[in-house]
């Protein structure tokens, strides 16, 4: 099962490198990360989704729990909570084919933020299906070049991951 | 306040830190630090002849005393020399602070003389590791390092300090801090007290228990409540390779090591338990055999400190996350007030059914099948010479399983060997390590003609330090743990398994300034060692010459369960 896991991490050189070591060293799977600073400047915040069953994400928050630059983490997916990634993709737009796309556009709510006589460069967020379904929908050779952030979550509700 | 430079700052910290001895080797990157131990006598400086002799005498100290070894090595090959030592501190949790010297910082990423990431290269075989950026730094993270790799489950922490930062005529205020608070990183001090009550409800029933006890029980020192514990209950206990002496090895409870080679008893009782009760054994691979066999009908309680060993290899059914020494307290107590009457005829059945498991193998080998005399008859009488009572420091290879399997360890913290990573040449430094801190103790090194050819040069060391340890050499002229498995799986191909042109060790240590002996014939093996034992001021080295087909035994059955077992060469359970 697919899972979103925040973790709060001391902002300090070198600190991301053990989270990534850490998945490489034991065998476990990373599918996206993301990571910047927080309102606070000493904390960065970041995101990954890792798959795996019970077992492994256990194992897996029972790591990064280990690893002394780590003050918080969650497992989002574990709650209810909403997830955002954000999509910028370059499409071949000529002819007809202009109209198609701005339709697609409309459609996904996503919005065009750069245009030549031949290129729309569209701005879409939202779950990564979402982005994946659009990407469908564009005819894969009218595609020039897809940049992803990966997945940032955060918990619905009350519940906060904070010091 | 004093202004110290950065070199003295490091030495002054380790002063502070009550650190006595420290191992090393000098080089470019550390000539500050260096010079600023050549100006005091509070920290004394052990040189050795490769740096991963040093972290090896320094992770055999702190095995030997539980407080961190420290090591000092210089940037690029003197790092990467210490980084086996490293990993093997780091597999068996043992506490051990190294500082490797850094070019400095303006070359850093230019692939500088002697350049290497150690910070990078060391980062999955550490506990934590740190860089100075400044030289002020160094008083709170050299606090920080030996407070990291102390607390909490032990580990080896790396602080890399590049050159400019020890410069000795950059000065700064020096205060060593007395505490040190970090707020991502706050170890368990105690276990959960509801999980310890279910242990103690699952306890007092059970009809038949075994208790496992692992390096954890040692690390955290509670092996005398692991043995008030056993003894209250009267249930049978089992030490890991690495819990050896956690629980007395003469003792009528005690079963054995359990595992690749461990006892028939200890095997077949947890294979046949109806409950385990696990303390610090992280259950590897060499203990569970196939994890989906393990121990079919047991329930199992794992208390550790470290909540990723708990049901990372097989599922815990109470996990309980706490250091051991308090976690056994409160089981004490409560096993004390439980009012759950033990089943006392069901106890009865199992000791029966466990004696005659022992009955089955009971440590019995042949001595009719060579001329030569057998390993394991060389450390029975090792024992008996000794009294059961040296610091027995083993490499790695069928010696160390005879060492385990026939040296009766009473006391924690004796039996030093290489658990998790397995390195050959750990034998000599530990060695080393241990007659250095407790001059006054009796202390071995049990290795064969492969492991000691992997850290020899240290005879080197042990003259310039006058330490009399005895090296007691299984000679089977082979890399016997290679040869048995190609025995048993590669129809005795033995491929690069054979140690040709050994030399004449009685010469070579000779020329070292020590005493070397030969033994051929058993009848000669008992005197020779009470000779050599008597040589208090000498350090001997006695080269015995042991049957070259000799297997360990019983060995498990690979991707078996527990309780399959090869008794010797044609015997299976």
């Amino acid at each position: 099962m697919r899972h979103i896991i925040s973790v709060l991490l001391e902002n300090e050189a070198g600190a991301l490198s053990r989270v990534v070591g850490l998945f490489s060293q034991r065998n476990f799977n990373i599918e996206s990360l993301t990571v910047a600073p927080t309102e606070d400047p000493t904390l960065s915040r970041l995101t990954l989704t890792t798959v795996g069953n019970d077992r492994v994400i256990e194992q897996i928050t029972k790591h990064l729990n280990k690893l002394i630059e780590v003050v918080k983490l969650v497992d989002l997916t574990e709650g209810d909570h909403i997830e955002r990634e954000l999509m910028l993709i370059k499409v071949k737009a000529v002819g007809a084919q202009r109209a198609e796309v701005m339709r697609s556009v409309e459609i996904f709510r996503g919005q065009v933020i750069d245009v030549t006589s031949t290129v729309y460069t569209v701005q879409l967020a939202g779950e990564s299906d979402k982005l994946d379904a659009f990407i469908k929908v564009i005819d894969p050779a009218n595609v020039l070049e897809v940049v992803r952030t990966g997945v940032s979550g955060i918990a619905r509700g009350e519940k906060t991951l904070a010091l | 306040m004093e202004l110290l430079s950065g070199a003295e700052m490091v030495v002054r910290s380790l002063k502070d830190e009550g650190v006595e001895y420290i191992y090393g080797y000098p080089g470019g990157a550390l000539l500050h630090i260096y010079d600023a131990i050549f100006q005091q006598d509070d920290v004394k400086h052990i040189l050795v002849r490769h740096e991963q002799a040093a972290t090896h005498m320094a992770d055999a100290y702190a095995r030997a005393s539980g407080k961190p070894g420290v090591v000092l090595v210089t940037s690029g090959p003197g790092a990467t020399n210490a980084v086996t030592g490293i990993a093997t501190a780091y597999m068996d949790s043992i506490p051990m602070v190294v500082i490797s010297g850094q070019v400095m910082s303006h070359l850093i990423g230019e692939d500088a003389f002697q350049e290497c990431d150690m910070v990078g290269i060391t980062r999955p075989i550490v506990k934590h590791n740190l860089s100075i950026k400044h030289p002020s730094e160094i008083p709170s993270a050299m606090k920080k390092a030996f407070y990291i790799a102390s607390s909490g489950r032990p580990g080896p922490v790396v602080v890399d300090i590049p050159k400019d930062m020890t410069t000795p005529t950059d000065r700064f205020e020096y205060e060593y801090p007395k505490s040190v608070k970090l707020r991502s990183y706050n170890p368990v001090s105690r276990g959960h007290s509801g999980q310890i009550k279910k242990a103690v409800d699952l306890l007092m029933s059970a009809k038949r228990p075994v208790i496992l006890a692992g390096g954890g029980v040692i690390a955290a020192n509670a092996s005398e409540q692991l043995t008030e514990l056993a003894k209250l209950l009267n249930y049978p206990v089992i030490n890991t390779l690495m819990g050896l002496g956690a629980y007395p090895g003469t003792d009528e409870q005690f079963l054995g090591m359990p595992g690749m080679h461990g006892a028939v008893e200890a095997n077949m009782a947890m294979h046949h338990s109806d409950l385990i009760l696990n303390l610090g054994s992280r259950l590897d691979d060499r203990i569970t055999n196939a994890t989906e066999k393990f121990c079919p009908t047991a329930k199992l309680i794992h208390v550790d400190i470290d909540p990723s060993s708990i049901s990372k290899t097989v599922a815990a059914d109470v996990p309980i996350v706490g250091p051991l020494d308090s976690v056994l307290n409160e089981l004490l107590k409560l096993v004390k007030a439980s009012n759950i009457t033990p089943d006392k005829e069901a106890h009865g059945n199992w000791w029966k059914q466990i004696d005659e498991w022992r009955a089955r193998h009971g440590g019995r080998y042949r001595t009719d099948d060579s001329e030569l005399m057998k390993p394991q008859q060389v450390i029975e009488i090792l024992c008996k010479v000794t009294k059961g009572d040296a610091y027995v420091c083993s490499d790695v290879g069928q010696h160390q399983m005879f060492a385990a399997q026939y040296y009766k360890f009473n006391k924690p913290r004796r039996w030093i060997n290489s658990g998790g990573l397995g390195t050959m040449g750990f034998g000599l430094p530990a060695a080393m390590g241990i007659k250095l801190n407790y001059p006054d103790e009796e202390v071995v090194c049990v290795t064969g003609e492969g492991s000691i050819q992997m850290n020899i040069q240290e005879l080197s060391t042990c003259a310039q330090y006058d330490l009399p340890l005895k090296v007691i050499l299984l000679n089977n002229q082979s890399l016997g743990m290679v040869r048995q498995w190609q025995d048993l799986n590669y129809e005795s191909r033995h491929s690069q398994s054979y140690m040709q042109s050994l030399p004449d060790f009685t010469k070579l240590v000779e020329s070292y300034g020590h005493v070397g002996m030969e033994v051929t014939k058993f009848d000669e093996l008992e005197s020779t060692l009470e000779k050599a034992f008597a040589m208090k001021d000498k350090l001997v080295f006695i080269n015995i010459h042991v049957d070259p087909f000799e297997h360990v035994y019983p060995m498990q059955v690979p991707k078996a369960a527990m309780r399959d077992m090869w008794l010797s060469k044609t015997e299976r359970t």
